[in-house]
């Protein structure tokens, strides 16, 4: 049963919502009880939402709508706008699983700096969206609660981790998302869902309630339909926060007044580097081809563009496989039954709080996470620890050498956000290294630090499915990335007839 | 226990083995919030009452470090003429156990704060041992395990266990010497003198209660032996639960005995950790684990590293207060003692009490001669410390400026104390709820001295005889009928006035 008035509004651009809440046109119990309904009907189909907080989020969009009546400016550009959330950022008193069962039913007694950043801005947090475990996967299959399905096909993956976020952009379930990226989780199911997906620069947004995969290369961020309503959600969830040390004590880069001047179309004088390593065996036909034809189109709006080689790419999948399961053994070591979650085999007398731990991380982790932790604790351990994780973090220097040389030369890097479209559900469960290299162009902004976007390019010519552009930038320079997708989106609508996202099948929805 | 264990005699022990001691002693700093999150340090709060999804572990949360813990260790460092590191970072000690929230503890570990320093202990025979420092790093404290059911309140044996976070990331110092060699028959000593000199230390940098009693200050002591004049270092043992001086000095002696026996026996050193029992006396071996640990340390990637300007650590080594060596140095100088009569004072715990009563006013010698004889006595037959007398120093200094202007004898000066200590106020409220006054009117005790003289007439004679001795008598009878509240040194004057009028 399809609803003209909510499938308008539902199919509209956060920027839209936003100035039709504040101008009061539309309340924003209206916006959010549309876009409850329209997950109602399609989310059996995709399974992009692990919780739907109903109750909270028709409360905090009556809040917003009571403010605006009481005749106060809204809270921020984005009040009253609802948002789905990555299910690895706690939520006071609202479930937080990380797509696990070893945090089935545990409720955070803490808002994440980013939760509280958008419930102080007055957006409306419709729920938690799945992902894999503990963030670690491209596809949303390691999920302990289903897969999430790709809204352009329903046979495909959504990308992962975030691929509930990105897939619940795409099925209209809500105009914003937040995901994590730490090897590309962003990205990647950005790019095969045919939305907007940024990593913004390390240290760009609070990690202070991310629940740790890496800590060193986990980042939050924003996800979209559109270049602008990614930069709108970037400087409500970015800036210092004294709970995260990492955190960058520095004003967020204007990234909206970036991507409002992109929209004009014009990159004259902008320096494209486009990455030779990123080609060639793995990639598709049709994303190479939808790769070039973006360049040719970045041309077209003036901007330069030149080859770039950066080397020591090529080590950085080695290298990320070594220091993000290094960091996940520890981080995932607090998950032992003793304080929160899962317990198994507590009898109440038999056997110790050691074998109860033991039990329970047998019983509470899956498979990728096992995987990752006995990695990650072999690679630490005595006698192996220079050979792998000093070495991996030599490998991240060299990454980050190559970056800063290119990025004397250029303003922007680009390259395919992944090397082939979305890929059939089940294809890659039982072949680990074939999921990685979903990663493999997304992996070295993160092992850098800097900030990295992808944006849709078109639909590959052989299979009709979203294609992504990364745009990546220098540390803090974010809002390079912004001006540059935001042209190339504009031009890319002109020459496409239209966004890409309203070529999305239309779902069934359940009555 | 002890009783399963073979000892060596501690004499045939040092005839045949040289001891190495290894000293790593963990102090609680006194900041008011914890090393990596706001909450309080309050020691024996209601448990988990002082806890955070920080301090807990909760998944998601994040530390910050405290600034006035690195300022303490910094300090401390620089106490212990340290080098200060110019670039340090934090680790992760990967361990689990259910006190550990994160089954992490946030430590430091190949890039401490402060490496490379020293502390001059100072033997009770006055003898200088200087212990050399390896290093002192940052870390948080775990939470506490209350083991139920088992009969020795240790893990083995309890049928289930409780946990209290409220310790859980209190700051920590840990304090880690390089090998005591060369202290010999003295080793348990030195251990006892090191861990004394460091709790003086720290209390006067103010920065930990330094209560052993209360866990903020623990002591880990490393023992091993290695054949006499020998230089290869033999295998340790590590003791802990040491939690007095009294016990530091005995775990290393008993240790000593025992690895003696095992050694001449033919036997051979475990490494393992011990646990000191404070009734016995005697050391037990812990759980034995069949592989040594593996911590798998690696850069804490949630923190920033640490990096003290040296503009920082210059201002924060003009913020050290006087060394206790330093100032007990001094003192002695300033008093001109013999290092007989210093050892004596502080074996008295009088030093402080004496300084304060000169900085008060009052001379060093009269001072000293308060506190050591007339209040030392007082506080024997009190059985009590001398500090835990109910007087203070500015009390005794104002009893003896009394006595130095001449409003009270000695005597009666006792008689003043006696009544502050038997909480009747200020000296001056004693000396006239007492009357205890000096008689200073000239005419009355010429009277009363004509009256002694006229009641022994014989007394007299001898006086004017020339046995000027005899005039003590009269003062006696003088200084009976003014009830000892007059000078006698003036008295003595007067009778001999009177007699050779």
């Amino acid at each position: 049963m399809s609803n003209p008035v909510s499938d308008e509004i539902t199919r509209s651009t956060a920027a839209e919502l936003a100035e039709r809440i504040h101008r009061r046109e539309v309340s924003a119990v209206e916006v959010t009880q549309a876009h409850l309904d329209r997950i109602a009907g399609v989310d059996p189909e995709i399974n992009a939402f692990l919780h739907v907080d109903g109750t909270g989020a028709l409360a905090a969009a009556e809040a917003v709508d009571a403010a605006l009546a009481s005749g106060e400016a809204p809270a921020s550009p984005l009040a009253g706008v609802p948002l789905a959330l990555k299910d690895i950022l706690t939520t006071k008193g609202v479930p937080t699983t990380c797509g696990s069962r070893m945090l089935e039913g545990w409720l955070p007694p803490y808002d994440a700096t980013v939760t509280r950043r958008l419930r102080e801005a007055g957006v409306v947090v419709l729920g938690k969206t799945n992902m894999d475990e503990f963030a670690m996967g491209s596809s949303t299959e390691n999920s302990a609660y289903g897969v999430t399905r790709n809204p352009w096909d329903r046979d495909r993956i959504p990308g992962g981790s975030g691929g509930g976020s990105s897939a619940s952009l795409a099925a209209f379930e809500a105009p914003l998302a937040i995901g994590t990226d730490t090897g590309g989780s962003i990205r990647q199911p950005g790019a095969v869902t045919g939305t907007v997906g940024v990593k913004p620069t390390y240290g760009g947004v609070s990690r202070y309630g991310l629940v740790a995969f890496s800590s060193s290369l986990d980042q939050a961020g924003p996800c979209a339909r559109t270049v602008l309503d990614a930069a709108l959600l970037h400087e409500v969830i970015g800036g210092h926060d004294p709970l995260d040390s990492t955190s960058i004590d520095a004003p967020v880069p204007p990234v909206v007044a970036a991507a409002r001047q992109g929209a004009s179309g014009d990159l004259t004088g902008v320096r494209v580097g486009v990455v030779t390593q990123f080609a060639g065996e793995g990639y598709q036909p049709g994303v190479l081809r939808s790769f070039d034809a973006a360049v040719q189109l970045l041309a077209e709006l003036g901007a330069e563009i030149v080859e770039v080689s950066c080397p020591h790419f090529d080590y950085a999948m080695g290298a990320y496989y070594l220091i993000a399961p290094s960091e996940c053994s520890s981080n995932l070591a607090r998950f032992d039954a003793m304080r929160y979650g899962l317990r198994v085999g507590d009898d109440g007398a038999r056997l110790s709080a050691e074998e109860v731990m033991s039990l329970t991380r047998e019983a509470g982790f899956g498979p990728e996470v096992k995987r990752r932790i006995m990695i990650g604790t072999h690679a630490l351990s005595s006698g192996y620890y220079d050979a792998y994780y000093g070495q991996a973090q030599k490998v991240r220097t060299l990454i980050a050498r190559d970056f800063a040389a290119a990025y004397e030369k250029v303003d922007v890097l680009v390259s395919p956000t992944t090397p082939t479209t979305a890929f059939r559900i089940g294809e890659r469960v039982d072949d680990p290294l074939a999921m990685y290299l979903a990663d493999l162009c997304t992996i070295p902004a993160n092992l850098a630090g800097n900030a990295a976007m992808s944006v849709p390019s078109g639909l590959s010519d052989e299979d009709g499915l979203p294609v992504g552009l990364q745009v990546m930038a220098p540390a803090q320079a974010d809002d390079r990335m912004y001006r540059v997708s935001a042209a190339f989106e504009v031009a890319r609508d002109a020459a496409q007839g239209g966004p890409l996202i309203h070529r999305v099948p239309d779902l069934a929805v359940t009555a | 226990m002890s009783a399963l264990v073979d000892l060596m005699d501690y004499d045939d022990v040092l005839a045949t083995y040289d001891p190495v001691l290894g000293l790593e002693v963990h102090v609680e700093l006194s900041t008011n919030t914890k090393m990596f999150c706001g909450c309080p340090t309050d020691f024996g709060g209601e448990p988990n009452t002082q806890v955070c999804p920080t301090c807990l572990g909760l998944p998601g949360a994040l530390p910050v470090v405290n600034g006035k813990a690195v300022e303490s260790a910094i300090r401390i460092g620089l106490a212990l003429n340290c080098q200060i590191a110019e670039w340090c970072r934090f680790a992760r000690k990967n361990y689990f156990y259910p006190d550990q929230p994160k089954n992490f503890q946030t430590s430091q570990y190949d890039e401490p704060i402060a490496f490379d320093g020293y502390l001059d202990v100072v033997l009770e025979d006055g003898e200088t041992f200087r212990v050399d420092i390896e290093r002192a790093h940052m870390e948080e404290d775990t939470g506490k395990s209350l083991h139920v059911g088992g009969a020795t309140g240790r893990i083995h044996g309890a049928a289930h266990s409780l946990l209290d976070y409220n310790r859980a990331g209190v700051p920590l110092i840990e304090i880690v010497t390089k090998p005591i060699v060369g202290a010999g028959e003295r080793a348990p000593e030195v251990a006892r003198a090191y861990v004394s000199a460091l709790r003086d230390l720290l209390r006067a940098l103010d920065v930990s209660d330094v209560r052993m009693d209360q866990g903020s200050l623990r002591c880990d002591a490393n023992v091993s032996l290695m054949p006499k004049g020998g230089d290869t270092f033999g295998t340790r043992t590590e003791t802990k639960n040491v939690n007095s001086l009294r016990s530091v000095e005995r775990a290393v002696r008993f240790e000593m005995s025992r690895q003696g026996a095992v050694l001449s026996g033919g036997g051979s050193i475990v490494q393992e950790t011990r646990h000191f029992d404070e009734s016995s006396g005697s050391t037990s071996a812990g759980r034995r684990k069949e592989t040594s640990e593996d911590y798998r340390y690696f850069p804490e990637p949630d923190l920033v590293p640490v990096a003290p300007s040296r503009e920082w650590v210059e201002e924060l080594r003009g913020t050290l207060p006087e060394l206790p060596w330093e100032r007990r140095r001094r003192i002695q100088q300033e008093w001109d003692l013999s290092d007989a009569e210093m050892r004596d004072l502080l074996n008295a715990g009088a030093v402080d009490l004496i300084a304060a009563t000169v900085e008060a006013g009052a001379s060093s010698a009269e001072a000293r001669s308060w506190w050591v004889s007339y209040l030392l006595q007082q506080a024997n037959l009190r059985g009590e410390e001398l500090a835990a007398l109910p007087i203070t120093p500015v009390q005794v200094a104002r009893v003896i400026e009394l006595v130095t202007t001449g409003t009270l004898t000695n005597k009666l000066a006792r008689q003043a104390v006696d009544g502050v200590l038997a909480g009747e106020g200020e000296p001056d409220e004693v000396v006239a709820a007492r009357g205890l006054k000096v008689v200073s009117d000239e005419s009355a005790l010429r009277t009363a001295v004509e009256a002694a003289l006229a009641a022994n007439p014989d007394v007299a004679e001898k006086i004017r005889g020339g046995k000027v001795q005899a005039a003590g008598a009269i003062v006696g009878a003088v200084m009976k009928a003014t009830k000892g509240q007059a000078d006698a040194k003036r008295v003595r004057e007067l009778v001999i006035e009177a007699v050779s009028a």
